[in-house]
């Protein structure tokens, strides 16, 4: 399987700055938003907005992960290892900002917003991706992208984040579909 | 560790890692039930029948609300209400019952070893939910699951299990899969309640209820099982409350930090002194909480499907 890097650390860095400004310009400041990553790969995604986030605002904004693993539609054709999700304050009436590593067939990002009613009714969600690398199946847009990335269905996409894997770094492999 | 489709009959044999497997995933429902909303989707349209022929408050309440959170259809059967009644057999009640597609079926009997033969005639998991004497395997992993909770591991712990051994289903699970966990499980009681086999199973045995407790780091308590008893088994309930009644005297042959088990329902002032129950050290309604997410995980891994 031959891989090819498309962002290295500095490229994973600058995406999450230019986020973080839009998330704050798009909703006039950090008041009433909150973070919520995707477990697993969104959820530091969300931790390190949030840290940027509070740099340019001046005060901290909630966050939180949210495991996905129970609301998937695919259960009966691949079981996920269900996690705990760590939402430890109330979202109702927040503008939630999902985060997610890479927006694909938009499952997830259903997936997610299903189990994000479970905990409250936000006044709104807002979707932020590191990479939008297309297929969908669902009428599902991102609100914030740091890189789109337009692949084939055969590919796949390797986010490697620091807090996980040892250093930040996205790549495409060739190869079959999982 | 892939469980699908398989049966959840006894802790004996069960591998330590499909127990750690069923435990790592009970922590994680524990977390839904803190939720305000206490549902998830992911068993939609899946149908978990509940077979009842004895009488149950919390092992049955607790499968259907384990079922209920996972959004699977819960059908409650109890064996009065049953064809079995009626003399039907009950392999023909349980072929009846895969033929009205339930994806699984939970069972309570009296008779121990019935799970196992109703096991061999479906195609689908059969969880047993307690068989006469034999074994309770839920009970046996919540009981687990609280220990682990409360120690943080289970490894080289002493866990002391008082009272009406013989006659319980729940102790005879917590033998196995307690000492597979790598605990180090000794049985207190009078001889005539101990089970007769006890030197084949992995446990010290003590007839002397201070000798048994002493650094214990868990006590677990058991009901005696008076409507099991065909005969008299010690001379009076004062007598045996007298020896081998769990009270804080008796508590402090165990650790300080020792923590107190019952699997319910309580007989307080026979086997347990009516205070232990509301020690801080008490864990009797944690078990009952862990009970639901313990069934959680068990239906969410023998309900999925291989992958």
């Amino acid at each position: 399987m031959t891989e090819t890097q498309v962002m290295d650390a500095g490229d994973v860095r600058r995406a999450l700055t230019r986020i973080a400004h839009e998330i704050v310009e798009r909703n006039k400041g950090a008041a009433g938003i909150a973070l919520v990553g995707v477990v697993r790969r969104g959820e530091p995604l969300a931790a390190r907005l949030a840290g940027l986030i509070e740099r340019i605002e001046g005060h901290s904004v909630a966050c939180g992960g949210l495991d996905i693993a129970l609301y998937r539609d695919d259960y009966a054709v691949r079981r996920h290892e269900a996690r705990a999700s760590s939402i430890s304050f109330d979202i109702t009436g927040k503008t939630v900002i999902l985060v997610d590593d890479v927006l694909f067939t938009g499952r997830s990002v259903r997936s997610a917003i299903d189990a994000l009613m479970d905990f409250g009714r936000p006044a709104a969600v807002q979707l932020a991706v590191l990479i939008d690398r297309g297929h969908r199946e669902l009428p599902i847009r991102a609100d914030f992208v740091g890189k789109n990335l337009p692949t084939q269905r055969t590919e796949r996409i390797n986010v490697k984040l620091a807090e996980l894997d040892g250093e930040d770094a996205v790549a495409i492999a060739k190869g079959d579909e999982k | 560790m892939n469980l699908a489709g398989r049966d959840l009959l006894g802790l004996e044999g069960l591998e330590k890692e499909a127990i750690e497997t069923i435990l790592d995933n009970a922590t994680t429902f524990s977390e839904v039930l803190r939720r305000d909303v206490k549902k998830v989707p992911t068993l939609r349209g899946k149908s978990v029948i509940t077979m009842f022929f004895e009488n149950s408050t919390r092992t049955r309440s607790s499968f259907e609300a384990a079922g209920k959170y996972m959004s699977a259809d819960v059908i409650n059967i109890s064996g009065s209400a049953s064809s079995a009644s009626k003399g039907e057999s009950l392999r023909d009640t349980f072929l009846t019952l895969q033929a009205l597609t339930a994806d699984l079926v939970i069972m309570r009997t009296p008779f121990s070893g019935a799970c196992h033969q109703a096991a061999e005639w479906v195609d689908i998991p059969v969880v047993n939910a307690g068989d006469g004497m034999h074994e309770h395997p839920t009970q046996g992993l919540l009981d687990a699951l609280t220990i682990r909770d409360a120690k943080g591991s289970i490894e080289g712990l002493k866990v002391a299990i008082v009272g009406d051994v013989l006659h319980s289903r729940v102790a005879r699970s917590n033998i196995w899969g307690l000492n597979t966990l790598g605990a180090d499980v000794h049985l207190v009681g009078p001889k005539t309640l101990l089970p007769t086999d006890a030197d084949k199973l992995p446990v010290t045995v003590h007839t002397n209820l201070e000798e048994g407790l002493e650094n214990a780091d868990v006590v677990m308590v058991l009901r005696l099982q008076l409507e099991r008893m065909a005969k008299a088994l010690f001379p009076t309930p004062r007598e045996y409350c007298n020896l081998f009644g769990v009270s804080k005297k008796a508590l402090r042959a165990a650790k300080p930090d020792a923590i107190v088990m019952h699997p319910g329902p309580m007989n307080r002032g026979l086997e347990i002194s009516g205070d232990v129950p509301d020690l801080p050290s008490a864990v009797i309604e944690k078990q009952v909480t862990n009970g639901v997410a313990t069934r959680m995980a068990v239906l969410y891994l023998l309900l999925g499907a291989e992958g």
